[in-house]
């Protein structure tokens, strides 16, 4: 079978970007291939483990189940999108170093991804929200404890912080 | 002072911020793709494969298969220390690719094609003939006589059977009013379900071969890929990047030498073997099933009289990390509720199943599950108060074991115990929940562990570091103990930083491993990095220390006795002042036209001591019986794991081993098709790993009980946590519905079958009450 191809324009971390794509690949590898943003990670390919979720037009999804050529148009936010331009960190990236929820830092990048769809939207959800909303990540490293410390009190200061505007 | 402080994660930034580089984002873009064909029967031959059509595949640059395995050279997988004795040698019994096929999932072929579409087309038109024949996936089943026979060099596919025999059982059991209690415990295979598969790239370099891998164990990896190639050693080159958790599966050789074999086949080009999610459950390694038999014999005063334990331990189709599992768990025994007379008999056994290898805990997991399930049965049995019964004959203080010499220094399991019980509100809840009925009821429960802590005196215990000087005073650490996501990176600056007298941040620790640059030394398994790096940093920085001083020395004219370094200064003792700073020094010695010199320090030290690493579980429980459901409320581990180095990443080091042993109290288990000995759930959909949502809050406490033989006073924290979680789980669904469950996970499948024998519940249909 002869390989098709489709361009696809879509914004990546900010920066508009056009790029020819095998109608086959997914977006992990579009983002991981062709853009280099090997935040973006292969835990199993078919979304079970949730380690290459990203972004989508303020939605989380698993970067592997999802097609590249359906990214055009799309604004693509991965975990290299977070930090700074002088790397800054955001303070969920903070967060999850000052709570010691990194360990093998595999599950990491998606983790934060869908953290960041959660406080984005500004309210408080309840420790059982939380790990409903987080639940879509499997990680054998830290038992979700601290992960769970991170996403609370990051969720808790941005709270704080509106109170205080 | 560093050491003892919740300091950051040396690595933690980079991790957060996706710049961590692993295997697959060093593989060069241009690699060939290299597939693994595995057989699909549980026990035969192959008598012909046809390549024809994969090989008419756009892109498919080389299929190879077992027959083209001209050279045979039986490799060893264990990631264990190389023996110059050859008794003690792991057993050589893999070949790179096989003809004789002894599980669902061996072997037999691989393709290299110049993407990953290319291969996976090819791996489909591959064609297998097989001569099939009878197989056997049950322990017990496969010591039968007439049973179906894996390896020629192991009759009733015993690979191992030990004994233990102290004092005298026949006799003791004649004593008097003794109780009898016995029981049958079991556990599933389960995987290691690291999140980063296992993935390994080779080229050619010269004459040499190089491999990186995501591995636990580079230096070993070198060794066996040169075995498993008929190269030199030295030939080899591994490399390890940072690694996506590994949990002794990654301590075991898994695709290296294919990987290397494939690229000096295709004119060493750069080949990737990327294990998919799926075959990573079946052809990699998972956890041993044990099965143990075990009776005891108690005194009315609550005592035991004599005691024994049969372990059946399910080997799968290789040797792998072989008895050594089955051997820890049997080992412990004695120990940990001593008792004069024991007997212990320890079979390890082949069957047509996956290959069962490391899995954080190495058989204590297993052996606790048995050990402590039955400690509770003792006590409903006799109606003794589980606590009362484990304070009055666990190890006491004092306790010494001749083998290893380790020694209980301390009153660690009642001070675990009570610590525990105070952070669960143990004896309100037990009173509370005494005499309920109903179909929803509440349990608490409690299990112990035995540890160690590296493998001293069973095999070699090296450690080898090198510290070397740069110019601003900061300095570089190598050492062979490797970083897999447990924070061991952190915790070797922490104590460099202290033994040099340095701000912490002047210590690089070098991550990614080099076989050609990195020291000698065999990695992370045991739970021996923290306690086994610890020696030779020490010495190592002392060495370096002395060096500098030396050369400070010469400098300022001061003797080296007056000298110290502190905060990254030369330090005059007698008043305190600072001389010069390191930086100073540093750059002075490098550059200097009269004395230059490359300050450096290296060395080994090889360990002859051991330590206890011992703790509990505490666990609550809420059961739906008509559901069969139980729910874990809360859950506590505590440990002593002597002083701690970082208690943060302390903390989540326990976290994690907690989750993994929940994992194994109630959800997980591998399943073989008792028709075909196919893997039925070999994914992460239908395999069952914790989520978030299957924890309540894990907490986390300890004992920080120095270790008198340690060169920080810490021992063995890795593995520890997941000993106790599944059988204090299962003692609280016990102690909820009188229900003493023989197997884990106490999942729907095992409660309701568990239930039903129990009359709890009633099912019209007739089911087998086979529990």
């Amino acid at each position: 079978m002869a390989k098709q191809y489709k361009l696809v324009r879509c914004t990546v971390n900010g920066k508009a970007r056009e790029v020819m794509v095998d109608v086959r690949a997914s977006l992990t590898d579009l983002l991981r291939n062709d853009f280099r943003l090997t935040s973006v990670k292969k835990g199993c390919e078919v979304g079970e483990c949730g380690a290459c979720n990203v972004i989508i037009d303020g939605e989380c999804f698993n970067s592997c189940i999802y097609l590249a050529v359906w990214a055009d148009g799309k604004d693509i936010l991965t975990l290299e999108g977070l930090e700074g331009p002088n790397g800054e960190l955001s303070d969920i990236q903070q967060a999850f170093i000052d709570e010691a929820a990194v360990q093998c830092g595999f599950c990491t990048p998606g983790v934060i991804m869908s953290a960041m769809e959660i406080l984005n939207e500004g309210r408080e959800l309840s420790d059982e929200e939380i790990r409903i909303r987080m639940s879509g990540h499997l990680c054998r490293c830290t038992g979700y404890e601290n992960i769970f410390r991170a996403v609370k009190k990051t969720m808790m200061k941005r709270l704080e912080a509106k109170k205080g505007q | 002072m560093y050491t003892g402080q919740r300091v950051k994660r040396v690595d933690a930034r980079d991790k957060v911020t996706g710049r961590t580089r692993y295997t697959d984002d060093l593989c060069d873009r241009g690699a060939y793709i290299a597939r693994v064909l595995h057989s699909t029967i549980a026990n035969g031959r192959v008598i012909a494969i046809d390549t024809s059509e994969a090989e008419k595949v756009p892109g498919v640059v080389r299929v190879l298969t077992c027959f083209d395995l001209t050279e045979k050279h039986r490799f060893p997988t264990a990631g264990h220390p190389w023996s110059t004795d050859p008794a003690h040698q792991d057993v050589a019994d893999r070949l790179i690719l096989t003809d004789r096929v002894r599980f669902w999932g061996d072997d037999i072929a691989a393709v290299v094609a110049e993407d990953e579409v290319a291969a996976a087309q090819a791996l489909r038109l591959i064609k297998v003939e097989y001569e099939e024949y009878p197989f056997v996936l049950d322990v017990q089943q496969a010591m039968e006589e007439g049973a179906p026979q894996l390896h020629e060099e192991y009759p009733n596919n015993i690979l191992k059977h030990t004994q233990i025999r102290n004092g005298d059982y026949q006799k003791a059991i004649q004593e008097p009013g003794l109780t009898k209690v016995e029981g049958w415990y079991e556990t599933p295979v389960v995987q290691h379900c690291h999140i980063e598969n296992f993935i390994c790239y080779a080229e050619a370099e010269g004459e040499r071969i190089k491999v990186v891998s995501s591995t636990q164990i580079p230096h070993i990896v070198r060794r066996v890929v040169g075995q498993a190639l008929g190269i030199d050693w030295g030939r080899v080159r591994v490399i390890k990047p940072y690694v996506g958790g590994g949990f002794g599966n990654k301590q075991d050789i898994l695709y290296e030498p294919l990987c290397a074999w494939l690229s000096l086949r295709v004119g060493g080009h750069l080949v990737k073997l990327d294990v998919p999610r799926e075959e990573t459950f079946v052809s990699n390694r998972t956890r041993h099933s044990i099965r143990s038999h075990i009776v005891s014999w108690v005194r009315p005063d609550g005592t035991y009289a004599a005691r024994k334990l049969e372990a059946f331990s399910d080997q799968g189709a290789y040797a792998s990390h072989g008895h050594s599992i089955c051997a820890k768990g049997a080992g412990a025994f004695p120990q940990l509720y001593p008792c004069e007379n024991v007997e212990v008999d320890a079979y390890t056994v082949f069957t047509n199943k996956s290959v069962a290898g490391a899995m954080r805990g190495y058989g204590i997991p297993q052996a606790m599950w048995a050990v402590e399930c039955h400690t509770e049965d003792v006590c409903a049995a006799i109606g003794a108060d589980p606590l009362a019964f484990r304070r009055k004959n666990l190890m006491p203080v004092g306790y010494v074991d001749g083998f290893s010499k380790n020694e209980m220094y301390y009153d660690t399991f009642n001070q675990c115990l009570d610590k525990a019980m105070k952070a669960i509100d143990y004896d309100r809840k037990l009173k509370e929940y005494q005499n309920q009925t109903g179909d929803i009821r509440r349990g608490i429960g409690m299990a112990v562990f035995w540890y160690n802590t590296a493998v001293w005196p069973i095999a070699l215990e090296t450690s080898s570091c090198r510290m070397v000087l740069n110019q601003d005073g900061s300095f570089q650490v190598q050492v062979a103990e490797t970083e897999i996501g447990q924070g061991a990176d952190t915790a070797f600056a922490q104590m460099a930083a202290d033994v040099v007298g340095v701000p912490l941040d002047k210590v690089h620790v070098v991550s990614c491993q080099d076989t050609d640059v990195t020291p000698f030394g065999t990695s992370a398994y045991a739970s021996r990095q923290t306690y086994i790096a610890g020696f030779s940093i020490r010495q190592t920085g002392l060495m370096l220390k002395q060096r500098i001083l030396e050369y400070a020395h010469t400098l300022t004219r001061m003797p080296v006795f007056n000298l110290d370094i502190a905060e990254g200064n030369i330090v005059r003792t007698t008043d305190g002042r600072v001389l010069m700073s390191l930086s100073e020094l540093a750059t002075e010695a490098l550059y200097s036209l009269t004395d230059s010199r490359h300050i450096t320090a290296e060395g080994t030290y090889q360990i002859k001591s051991n330590a206890y690493s011992l703790g509990c579980t505490l666990a609550e429980v809420e059961v739906d019986i008509p559901m069969c459901r139980a729910k874990l409320l809360n859950i506590v581990n505590c440990h002593d794991a002597g002083t701690l180095i970082n208690p943060a990443l302390a903390e989540a080091q326990v976290h994690g081993g907690m989750s993994m042993g929940i994992g194994f109290g109630l959800m997980e288990r591998l399943i073989f098709d008792e028709k075909t000995g196919r893997p039925l759930n070999n994914n992460l959909l239908d395999y069952k790993l914790p989520t978030i949502l299957d924890h309540p809050r894990l907490v986390a406490e300890f004992v920080e009980n120095p270790e008198p033989t340690s060169a920080f006073g810490t021992k063995s924290l890795g593995e520890p946590p997941t000993c106790s979680p599944a059988p204090a789980i299962r003692n609280a669904i016990f102690h909820a519905t009188g229900v003493a469950l023989r197997e884990t996970p106490a999942n729907p499948y095992n409660l309701y079958r568990a239930f039903t024998a129990a009359g709890l519940i009633h099912d019209e249909r007739q089911v087998a009450q086979d529990v």
